[in-house]
């Protein structure tokens, strides 16, 4: 999820709560550290390797390597440093609350690292006989047991490789569907304005058009809006559920009826899942088709941006169309049909990807979904909501919620309006809340709300945490109202870098270390 | 429950603070009809040794490729990853951070996607790389998409080297887009074939080096015919330790380079999590997809690391974008960089010398076996050979007997007609041993 806008740069420079340089650029613990380019590794390498003894073959004369490459090594004590000393410099949930709404930064459990680790799982091959990895197979078959189970949905197709792969995947499988029924000829999708990027994005990519949809005033789908946009040439809607205003959309028996009834099917954006997961099943509420983040409702990591997994539960309608490779249940166990077309996958759609997907991320979200069984799962859902609405309810006599009225989901949604007439704008806010040692929440998204702060604590956050989160961010709320706008302005201070220029980045774009050494950036 | 930090009592004051009786107060927006009371049928929560027990026993009923001889490839690799690798990508600051949307407390990740795409960029030979996609597959598909943005044409010719499964991958995301495919038939040596299938709307043309049968093509003279007629190449590469060997996609001519990057850093993990590295020439940088890392500098002028030109991405363009990627391949591409600076150019070409190796060896034993017909010309640590009957039968038998043969080429393309081919690669991970245990189970499975 994204949560800045567009590029920012830093408005002034000001080291007023600096204090001493020091003479090196370290700072205590925080090691100033070079590429890994200009550490004069040019002629190491921290691996031993059995020598070689042979020249390579004749066959490939005029093929070789024959130019330096320009790649450096370094020996383990210095690799091991090298990235310790960088590790250093990033927030991590295992540091601290990590709000970020949409995104769902929850605790990543070790036991599900030890478990994807187990050789029988991280040692095999894709395209082994399909015999020797009969473990592999039936924990798919398991994972997709407990993802239908949990939505109510009939099918589920594993394969795809994030959320936004998962959003493909279903209107790719929403597209066939139509083609089959000779309704080939509908090419629009509505989507709310609220929608993540990826929703319009994917729909464009697939040939569609993307037509918005109006949001009422406390935050939902305006059904009305939708009544007047649905027709013969709507394929689907794209709709969150709960939304990206944090809300559960009131209506969504409605939304899907009206959907159904103008020919169209009903795509779900599952990226809000965790808030919902054991309490409700979107199967219950007429959706067609829902991606489900495994990096967010079932705690894989997301390690600085991926790998993530995104499944997609489908309807019946839908699920003949799904990609391949998909399992099956042969006389000699489990099988994947794997090609589109054959016998035991004639209507699939296609293939995504190359293999079948991301097992690593199904052993973790498996392992996962074991701990907590049925009843923690519900459990997630419950205190994630409370978490939220604990936060919400703490500040909103000094922040103003976007939607004061009713209770929200997994994630509280704020405005700008309590800042007008300070100075502070979010951006500057959120800079602050570094400074006091949390990540900034999700900024300027969902659109429909001005200077959008979305805060999604999630479940595995204790009362103690988030009591030191609310008192953190009332101490700023105070300082911006009582004009202390310096505080806001300069911020970050206390992180490894000052605000950084953006727009110094897009303009001049410098993508990889070259090794003569170019004019020196300077600030413009 | 380990995972939820909330007591009962944390959960009672807690609403009373929102001013709420019950948990379900915060769930009355929920329809009537689909409030559930219970949970739903599955299993109730399990302790850490449970959980492990279950697991393990699912694990064991796989077999591994370190437990005996193994000779898979086709787009996955098994290669000796490190410990230091492992260890590092475990830190709690690389694991369990988000994308680095705010870089003051992200340069950690930021520094590591700038050192990895200078890295790629080298491997490759190319100008400009961005900080990484799902898998080599997808950067496949994505680089089509591209070529269509930067020639505005919608054709795209594959040639007969190309992994079938990457042309599936590419054939879904292309039909989607209209863009026309045309893939020319499998073959072992053929990659200059494509030149014939260029005309005036061709947007891309896609080989493979080293192919899919294992076969090296200098794809020079394609290069040239292609930006005769105006469309771009675009090489894929399955096996990235390749390019401490052989010619770069950039010396070649190249526009885009597309590589799995799974062999440098990571394991088998039955297909993914992998990496898909995406490098191309500096004049396309703004229609790549995915993210890209640039150098700035901050308030103080220090240098430091961005996320740059998202206004490429789907979260600004929305349904303008490059791309609807979001999520990438983050801690696969750490794995790459970590594994990558262990090795430096040093280690790097010595591993791919030790991997052509053992590869010569395996065929120089495969070769003495009656019946066996080695296909694959010029090869890097990967071949085809041609056997009696069936090669997917071959493979179950030997299976039983304890030998991962290779991958049977019917098992990505089952109806090319070359049901007698099988796939085998050799690795740095091959025990000597191996080779000739390999051999004569082949012979006494074609002597039966």
């Amino acid at each position: 999820m994204n949560n800045v806008g567009r590029p920012t740069r830093p408005e002034a420079a000001n080291d007023a709560a600096n204090g001493h340089e020091t003479l090196t650029g370290a700072r205590g613990l925080l090691q100033d550290e070079a590429l890994i380019f200009e550490l004069d590794g040019w002629n190491k390498t921290g691996v031993d390797l059995p020598p070689v003894t042979a020249a390579p073959s004749s066959d490939l004369n005029g093929l070789l390597r024959d130019a330096p490459i320009g790649l450096p090594g370094l020996s383990e004590p210095e690799t091991v440093r090298h990235y310790v000393r960088l590790s250093q410099k990033n927030h991590a949930i295992d540091l601290a609350l990590y709000p970020l709404g949409s995104c769902t930064m929850k605790h990543n459990p070790r036991l599900n690292e030890k478990m994807a680790r187990l050789p029988g799982f991280s040692d095999i091959h894709p395209l082994q006989p399909q015999s020797t990895v009969q473990g592999a197979l039936e924990l798919m078959d398991r994972l997709a047991h407990w993802l239908k189970t949990l939505t109510g949905m009939p099918a589920v197709a594993l394969t795809p490789k994030a959320g936004a792969h998962g959003e493909l995947c279903g209107l790719l499988a929403i597209r066939a569907a139509h083609e089959a029924a000779g309704n080939g000829h509908r090419k629009t999708v509505l989507a709310p304005t609220s929608a993540h990027g990826t929703n319009p994005a994917t729909a464009a990519f697939v040939g569609y058009t993307v037509v918005e949809i109006a949001q009422t005033e406390d935050g939902r789908v305006d059904l009305a809006d939708l009544e007047s946009k649905l027709g013969d040439h709507v394929a689907a809607i794209m709709v969150t559920n709960p939304n990206t205003c944090g809300l559960f959309e009131r209506d969504v028996v409605e939304i899907a009826r009206l959907t159904h009834a103008a020919g169209a099917y009903f795509y779900c954006d599952g990226a809000n899942f965790n808030a919902i997961v054991g309490r409700v099943r979107p199967g219950d509420l007429g959706v067609d088709a829902m991606h489900i983040n495994l990096h967010k409702t079932f705690s894989t990591p997301h390690g600085g941006g991926g790998p993530g997994a995104g499944p997609v539960v489908l309807s019946e309608a839908l699920a003949p169309f799904a990609p391949t490779p998909w399992l099956t249940h042969g006389d000699n166990g489990f099988e994947l049909a794997e090609h589109a077309g054959d016998d035991d996958a004639k209507t699939a759609f296609g293939r995504m990807s190359a293999f079948h997907g991301q097992m690593g991320m199904y052993v973790r979200a498996y392992a996962y979904m074991l701990s907590h069984g049925a009843d923690g799962l519900r459990q997630v859902a419950e205190d994630a909501v409370l978490n939220a609405n604990y936060i919400k309810a703490q500040l909103k006599d000094v922040m103003s919620p976007a939607f004061p009225e009713g209770p929200c989901m997994h994630e509280a949604l704020f405005d700008d309006s309590w800042l007008e007439g300070t100075g502070v704008t979010t951006l500057d806010f959120a800079k602050a809340m570094i400074d006091e040692g949390f990540h900034p929440m999700t900024m300027y998204f969902p659109l429909v709300v001005h200077g959008a702060m979305l805060i999604e604590p999630t479940e595995t956050e204790s009362k103690h945490e988030l009591d030191r989160f609310i008192a953190a961010l009332r101490a700023l709320a105070g300082a911006a109202k009582a004009g202390d706008t310096e505080r806001f302005k300069g911020a970050p201070f206390h992180a490894p870098l000052r605000r950084l220029d953006e727009t110094q980045a897009a303009r001049k774009p410098r993508l990889r270390w070259k090794p003569v050494a170019a004019a020196p950036l300077a600030a413009e | 429950m380990r995972y939820l930090p909330l007591t009962p009592e944390d959960r009672v004051e807690m609403l009373g603070a929102i001013g709420v009786k019950s948990i379900d107060d915060l769930f009355v927006d929920v329809p009537v009809s689909a409030r559930r009371d219970a949970p739903v049928d599955l299993p109730h929560h399990a302790g850490e040794l449970d959980v492990e027990r279950e697991m393990a026993g699912l694990a064991r009923r796989n077999r591994a490729a370190g437990e005996g001889p193994f000779f898979c490839g086709a787009g996955a690799y098994r290669h000796h990853v490190p410990a230091t690798v492992d260890h590092i990508i475990q830190r709690s600051e690389f694991l369990t951070s988000y994308t680095p949307y705010q870089p003051e407390i992200a340069q950690g990740t930021l520094q590591v996607l700038f050192e990895f795409q200078t890295q790629v960029a080298a491997l490759t030979g190319m100008e400009v790389a961005n900080a990484s996609l799902y898998d080599g597959s997808t950067g496949a598909a994505e680089a089509v998409m591209m070529a269509q943005r930067v020639t505005r044409r919608n054709k795209a010719v594959m040639s007969g080297g190309v992994h079938p499964h990457y042309v599936g991958a590419i054939e879904t995301l292309a039909h989607a887009a209209g863009v026309a495919t045309q893939a020319l038939p499998a073959a072992v040596d053929a990659e200059d074939a494509v030149i014939a299938a260029i005309d005036q709307d061709t947007a891309c043309v896609v080989v493979q080096t080293p192919n899919v049968f294992g076969t090296v093509t200098d794809v020079s003279k394609i290069a040239e015919a292609a930006h005769a007629a105006g469309a771009l190449l675009i090489v894929v590469t399955t096996e990235a330790v390749s390019f401490g060997l052989l010619k770069s996609p950039g010396e070649m001519g190249a526009d885009i380079a597309v590589a799995e990057g799974q062999s440098i850093g990571n394991g088998l993990n039955f297909g993914g999590p992998y990496v898909g590295l995406f490098a191309c020439k500096e004049k396309f940088v703004r229609q790549m997809p995915g993210r890209l890392c640039g150098e700035t500098v901050d308030a103080d002028g220090k240098r430091g690391f961005v996320l740059t030109l998202s206004t490429r991405e789907q979260h600004i363009r929305r349904d303008k974008a490059t791309s609807n990627i979001c999520t990438n391949s983050g801690l696969c591409a750490l794995a790459f960089s970590i594994h990558m600076s262990l090795l430096g150019e040093t280690g790097l070409r010595q591993l791919a010398a030790v991997n052509h190796q053992k590869a010569l060896a395996l065929r120089d034993a495969l070769k003495a076996v009656p019946g066996v017909e080695i296909l694959t010309p010029r090869f890097f640590n990967e071949f085809a050979i041609r056997v009696p009957g069936k090669a997917a039968e071959v493979v179950e038998i030997l299976a039983a007997h304890g030998v991962i043969a290779g991958v049977p080429f019917s098992r990505l393309d089952a109806k090319a007609g070359l049901d007698d081919v099988l796939l085998v690669a050799a690795t740095e991970t091959t025990l000597d041993i191996d080779i000739p245990v390999f051999a004569k189970a082949l012979t006494k499975v074609f002597a039966q």
